[in-house]
């Protein structure tokens, strides 16, 4: 393990390198185009040549999504999760929010609750470099430094994976692929898979090294709008290995299935 | 949509009954409101002002930002030669601006802010001044931000000096448009979010666009056929929706002249009349040896004048198709007005294909071997009876500093520019794709016509009825990469969209250059160059079609020649209006010559060795 110094010091560099390479900006030198200036002006022309070339591309914008919202009903219990994400920024730098957490509606308590703040940048055609902070926040409060891919993979699969380095030196590795079937032209049937691994024993965290978790899972959504799209599935969740052992030594189940009722809106 | 407060005030003052109809200009307005000629704006002072109105369309209130409180604006009706003064007053809280389609004005008068002027602020009146230099059909649009998708455009019409070489015993100008009830920003917004959100014309189960086959691989849909589609327009004809049915009247045997200009924003049309053969006389504003076919596409900011000579007494659809048939705009050309021609049924929404990829199976073949590549595109291209200018080797890219001289094509056309300028393509997260087999696509009428039972009209059928007045070769080749990623909804010229322009393109006063156009993107764009004209390298001869505006289809390799006559700088873009807001705009800087000729920082080639062809 890494000492808690150093992760927090790569954590601050993460964090300042990625403040530095969002908002540098190059200074243009000579005007690109200026034949206008001796007619109208050089301030007026300079003022409006920089509106339009902002205009040209250099828009900023958000979203906001909860791509799942969701209720999982099992034998034992009922929960809430949610997993949802937002970003600011250009086509290039954007400042990317993720969060994700469930809650036992018996219980009527948070179960699991982290946030990410990123800086992503687009580095391909199809795929965002991210990296930033995670917070957790349930069950209880630990820091990571997050290092992870987003895009589009061939064949239209939306992939996701990041690894996390947490203040207590723990490296955890977390994917997610899922693909939208059209059925038609609003119902969509998405397939939704995502693997953890941990590269070592975490028992505070339930957690052996190796794969530790696996979610397989298929979702049909009504696209009522393609922004707001209600569904229902069905989810194989399974622990393994040590992960497995600790949780069923808690009293835990190592595998599951869960049928959900949820919601997919983006704004 | 409606509430009760919305129709009141637009009833208000007008009578429920014409509450729509009023806010049309007077040409525009149906003949079933007793309208059947042209009334417009005429003269040689015209006072335009630019505000926000309400208008109902299809039923539905909405508010538009326009001129002089019409949608579309009036028409503005010149005579060649004629000065105008044009005072265009900004009522509204952001900046303005007018841009007069296709007419060759002085730079400072071509309305684009940050190019060519400031802008027109608010609450400020500003005075166009120039000679009408120019006769036929053209139009007028803002310049500024979205504001064209609010209904800030209206058309031109020029009368010739001289008699009109086109014969007709009426006329309709109809303007095309595409509008939509959501804010602009809001659109282009979420096409930044999800470039598909828009479409609903995926391709579903029976042909996954993911599972299998090159498109799955490449990310890329067959189904990409607009970014904004009939789920968020409405297509319009004068400001008339199928619903509101814009009326033309006729008498059997009459010649009815139909000018056609696409305003809309993002919407290249299928134009046909079912059962009415159309005569084209005359594209972009200028007369063309007349051809007669059944349907044609029109990019936006296209024109096309056709007659038409309705046979029968029966009302006649003119039907203008968006071009991925998610919806369209049907007009009523009858002989009392009032009357509603049945609408036909959409057809099957095309497809595209592996060539307008920039490859198909032939090719695949041949992939590996550029010689088979580059004989394969030369035979192609002298076949369509276009200069055989194969010049696509990587070895032939230079910056501007190294143009480089190219191999005389042994199949011999006329045409062989001395000089290839090619920037090389800023790859990186907004190039998501770059045609590996670019041709000309000047026989195909466009995308879903291909197959459709009647004639269709061609890019390769234009010929200028004017005999063309400038027969020199070009000095030099422009080449300019069309780009994009459309899953990050990025938009540019060569991989960098306008706000990354250092430098404009460069053009000088009294060349002829040649500038080609190469697609890299899976969609067809209008491209426009403000203030000269394209002349279609499309195997014309001297009667080269001469145009403001060409489309350049996917995967399309498609040369025009220009005169550089007027000095100044000159807006040049993707007519499409997001893919213009997102990057796919530069200028066009047309020096003046003595700056030229006394070796100016960016002319770093000899001048007089420009006009020569000479080979390395």
């Amino acid at each position: 393990m890494l000492p808690r110094a150093t992760i927090t010091a790569l954590i601050a560099l993460l964090c300042s390198a990625s403040i530095t390479a969002a908002f540098a900006q190059e200074a243009p030198q000579s005007p690109p185009w200026d034949q206008a200036d001796s007619i109208y002006g050089e301030d007026a022309m300079a003022d409006a040549r920089k509106d339009v070339q902002a205009e040209g591309g250099a828009q900023t914008g958000y979203m906001i999504m909860a791509d799942r919202l969701e209720v999982q009903f099992t034998d034992d219990e009922d929960t809430l999760l949610w997993d949802g994400q937002g970003w600011y920024g250009g086509d290039i730098n954007k400042l990317w929010i993720k969060t994700e957490g469930d809650v036992s509606l018996d219980a009527d308590e948070i179960e699991e609750a982290e946030v990410q703040a990123l800086w992503s940048r687009a580095i391909t055609r199809y795929f965002d470099l991210q990296a930033g902070l995670r917070q957790d926040l349930e069950p209880e409060g630990r820091t990571h430094a997050v290092l992870g891919v987003q895009g589009l993979a061939p064949y239209w699969f939306e992939v996701d994976g990041a690894a996390f380095l947490s203040t207590d030196g723990d490296l955890t590795v977390r994917g997610e692929a899922e693909y939208d079937l059209h059925l038609t032209q609003r119902l969509v049937l998405q397939p939704r898979v995502e693997v953890e691994f941990s590269a070592q024993d975490v028992p505070e965290r339930e957690l052996g090294s190796g794969l530790t978790g696996l979610d397989a899972g298929v979702r049909l959504r009504y696209d009522i709008r393609r922004e707001f799209g209600p569904y229902i599935g069905v989810e194989w969740q399974s622990a393994f290995g040590e992960t497995r052992d600790i949780i069923e030594a808690a009293g835990g189940e190592g595998d599951e299935v869960v049928f959900l009722i949820g919601l997919r809106t983006w704004y | 949509m409606i509430n009760r407060r919305n129709l009141l005030q637009t009833a208000l003052g007008t009578g429920a009954a014409f509450g729509a109809a009023s806010l049309l200009p007077t040409w525009a307005r149906s003949a079933s409101d007793g309208n059947h000629g042209l009334p417009s704006l005429t003269g040689n002072r015209f006072d335009l002002n630019i505000g926000q109105f309400p208008v109902r369309i299809g039923g539905n209130a909405g508010m538009a930002t326009g001129i002089n409180g019409t949608l579309p604006g009036p028409l503005l009706r010149f005579r060649e030669g004629d000065d105008v003064t044009l005072n265009v007053t900004n009522s509204l809280e952001e900046d303005t601006s007018i841009h007069w389609h296709g007419l060759l004005v002085p730079f400072h008068m071509d309305g684009v802010p940050g190019v060519s002027f400031p802008g027109i602020h608010p609450g400020e009146t500003f005075k166009y001044q120039f000679k009408v230099p120019q006769n036929g059909t053209y139009w007028y649009h803002s310049h500024s931000g979205l504001q064209e998708q609010l209904g800030h455009y209206g058309p031109i019409v020029i009368d010739p000096k001289e008699a009109d070489p086109v014969q007709y015993d009426r006329e309709y100008v109809l303007v095309l448009g595409d509008w939509s009830f959501t804010d602009p920003h809001r659109i282009f917004a979420k096409l930044k979010k999800n470039a598909e959100s828009l479409n609903f014309n995926q391709p579903t189960l029976s042909e996954p666009k993911g599972l299998g086959g090159m498109w799955g691989q490449m990310r890329m849909s067959p189904r990409d056929l607009a970014d904004v589609t009939g789920a968020s327009y409405t297509y319009v004809i004068n400001g008339h929706s199928t619903e509101d049915n814009f009326n033309m009247v006729f008498r059997p045997g009459e010649k009815v002249r139909l000018r056609i200009v696409n305003a809309g924003a993002m919407t290249l049309f299928n134009i046909r009349l079912p059962g009415l053969p159309m005569t084209v006389v005359q594209a972009d504003g200028l007369n063309i040896q007349p051809v007669e076919t059944d349907e044609f596409q029109i990019g936006v900011a296209e024109t096309y004048d056709v007659i038409v000579e309705p046979p029968e007494e029966r009302a006649y659809a003119f039907v203008a198709e968006s071009i991925d048939r998610s919806g369209q705009a049907v007009a009523t050309l009858a002989p009392r007005p009032g009357m509603r021609a049945a609408e036909p049924e959409m057809r099957p929404v095309p497809m595209l294909t592996m060539r307008d990829m920039g490859m198909d199976h032939s090719m695949m073949d041949g992939m590996s071997d550029m010689n088979h590549e580059s004989e394969d595109m030369t035979d192609r291209m002298n076949m369509d009876g276009a200069a055989g200018d194969d010049m696509k080797g990587h070895d032939m890219k230079g910056h501007d500093m190294s143009g480089m001289a190219m191999k005389p094509d042994p199949n011999g056309p006329s045409v062989q520019p001395a000089k290839v300028i090619e920037a090389d393509i800023k790859r990186g997260p907004g190039v998501a794709n770059v045609a590996a087999m670019p041709m000309s696509r000047l026989d195909d009428p466009g995308i879903g016509l291909d197959d459709v039972p009647h004639r269709t009209l061609t890019y390769s059928q234009l010929r200028a009825l004017d005999m063309n007045e400038d027969h020199r070769t070009p000095g030099r080749e422009v080449v300019v990469h069309l780009t994009s990623n459309m899953e990050r909804y990025m938009w540019s010229f060569d991989g960098v969209k306008f706000s990354e322009v250092t430098e404009s393109i460069k053009f000088y006063e009294g060349e002829r250059v040649r500038l080609t156009l190469i697609n890299d993107t899976m969609m067809p764009h209008p491209i426009h160059l403000h203030g000269m004209f394209f002349d279609l390298v499309n195997g014309g001869g001297h009667h080269m079609p001469r145009k403001h505006t060409v489309i350049v289809k996917p995967a399309d390799k498609v040369s025009v020649d220009i005169s550089a006559e007027h000095v100044g700088d000159w807006a040049f873009h993707c007519h499409l209006l997001y893919h213009m807001h997102a990057g796919m705009m530069q200028v066009v800087s047309v020096i003046p010559d003595r700056k030229a000729s006394t070796g100016n920082r960016s002319m770093p080639m000899d001048h007089g060795s420009m006009k020569h062809g000479e080979d390395s």
